[in-house]
């Protein structure tokens, strides 16, 4: 458990070292939020109605943008090996990366929210409901990009293959994490997550074992 | 998936590859044709001796190709992830070449399922696509389809690729029912399932083509997976002997 900690906070450390991680994807987010009334015209009422959805696509897309370094900067200089060499297990690690992930990548989503909110006019009280339904939304998109990450390593170009592997199984997720208003989403949204979240750990630690050949 | 009768065989005996590929190459010819006769039976019977639908009159026909096609791209991503965890638990590379050998089948049959679908959609719904539950859950099964299929490809090492996409595989099953879930909650004009374990509401003149062009479905996937089989195996061995070879020339 206390490995598990110190494995998160290394995580961590490093993502606020590189700034480009964590803000990369946040800019990202807004940059969404800031495009779809371009395309989609000024109105106030339809943008609000439009509003939580655009948020979750936004946040979606953004959290495929830190998975293709996720594993592979720490592949590369050998760190990977280093600690699977110590005997630390590889789901261990993938578990420490997806908390890291859901941190570095679900604080700055929850703090750039209001201000997309604002640029579309969302009211206040939607977003409070949809706070919910992404905190465990940020949890199941870091358990699929840690899962994509893993079984990418070291493949060629997995740019666009990743967002083909986390697209399918973040429907859930986006289904029931866009729709607060609706009776039992938010609740099935945390299901799903905690779901993902639950299982990503072990694929992502069996396919990391399977990268060292 | 679709594993011909082999109960009385022993199980250890098709374990190896050169005993396997000869057990197919009997077996496939079989199958193909088995599986071109009842399909074309079921359509022969399907598309000219059964009746129309009261409802939805001659278009009705193009749901002879359509179930089955949408029953074994279900039935073949399970499969698949079944193959995939024989290949995690006994480390057997049959397992793993059969995740590679049924992807593109089973990606084959959900397309077949969307075109039909779509093509069956337009007289009867009055549009090419609806953002309906099960139209939606058969495009992310494709999808999951086409991620396994790249998955395999865009690792330089082979026995990678596999193993990573057989985890894969293994957690799209774990979520494609929350996924089917999902899309139904949000969103359903598609009717229901017709035919359940409990019985079936369609009339016989209508169940037997269906049922036989479904059999016609499972012997053509069964037969084109151990076709693609005997494939990746002969690429294997080729690709031993150029490297021993390699090896005794350098």
């Amino acid at each position: 458990m206390k490995l598990l900690w110190r494995l998160i906070a290394r995580d961590l450390s490093l993502m606020a070292g590189r700034p480009g991680e964590w803000l990369m994807p946040l800019a990202f987010f807004l940059l969404v939020a800031m495009l779809l009334p371009f395309a989609i015209g000024p109105e106030p009422t339809l943008l609000a109605r439009l509003a939580p959805g655009i948020l979750w696509v936004g946040a979606l897309l953004a959290s495929l943008m830190p998975v293709n370094t996720l594993f592979a900067l720490d592949s590369a200089d050998g760190t990977l090996d280093q600690l699977m060499v110590r005997g630390i297990a590889a789901e261990t690690l993938a578990a420490a990366r997806l908390v890291a992930l859901w941190i570095g990548f679900g604080v700055p989503l929850l703090l750039a929210a209001p201000l997309a909110a604002l640029l579309l006019g969302m009211p206040m009280d939607v977003l409070g409901l949809l706070v919910p339904g992404l905190v465990a939304g940020a949890l199941g998109l870091a358990a699929l990009g840690v899962l994509a990450a893993a079984v990418t390593l070291g493949a060629r170009g997995g740019g666009g293959l990743v967002a083909l592997l986390v697209v399918p199984l973040a429907i859930p997720l986006l289904l029931f994490g866009s729709r607060p208003a609706e009776p039992g989403s938010v609740g099935l949204a945390i299901a799903s997550a905690l779901l993902l979240a639950a299982v990503a750990p072990f694929a992502a630690g069996a396919a990391l074992r399977a990268s060292r050949g | 998936m679709a594993a011909p009768d082999i109960s009385n065989l022993d199980l250890h005996a098709l374990a190896n590859p050169l005993r396997f590929t000869r057990f197919a190459t009997v077996l496939t010819p079989w199958l193909l044709l088995l599986g071109l006769g009842c399909l074309g039976a079921g359509l022969v019977q399907g598309l000219f001796l059964a009746p129309p639908d009261y409802l939805q009159g001659e278009v009705v026909r193009i749901l002879y190709v359509h179930v089955p096609s949408a029953w074994f791209a279900l039935g073949g991503y399970l499969g698949m992830a079944i193959a995939a965890l024989a290949a995690l638990v006994w480390r057997h590379p049959l397992a793993a070449l059969s995740v590679r050998a049924i992807a593109p089948v089973g990606a084959m049959f959900a397309a077949i399922c969307l075109v039909t679908g779509s093509i069956w959609g337009r007289p009867t719904w009055g549009t090419w696509w609806v953002w309906d539950g099960r139209l939606t859950s058969m495009l992310m099964l494709f999808l999951l389809y086409l991620g396994v299929i790249a998955l395999v490809h865009l690792h330089e090492d082979r026995a990678r690729g596999l193993k990573m996409a057989g985890y894969l595989a293994i957690v799209g099953t774990i979520n494609l029912p929350i996924i089917k879930f999902s899309v139904e909650w949000w969103n359903t004009l598609h009717q229901p399932a017709s035919i359940r374990v409990s019985g079936s509401s369609i009339h016989p003149e209508m169940l037997t083509p269906l049922l036989l062009s479904a059999l016609g479905f499972l012997f053509l996937f069964a037969g084109l997976v151990l076709v693609r089989m005997r494939t990746l195996i002969a690429e294997q061995r080729l690709e031993m002997r150029a490297l021993r070879r390699a090896a005794r020339a350098g």
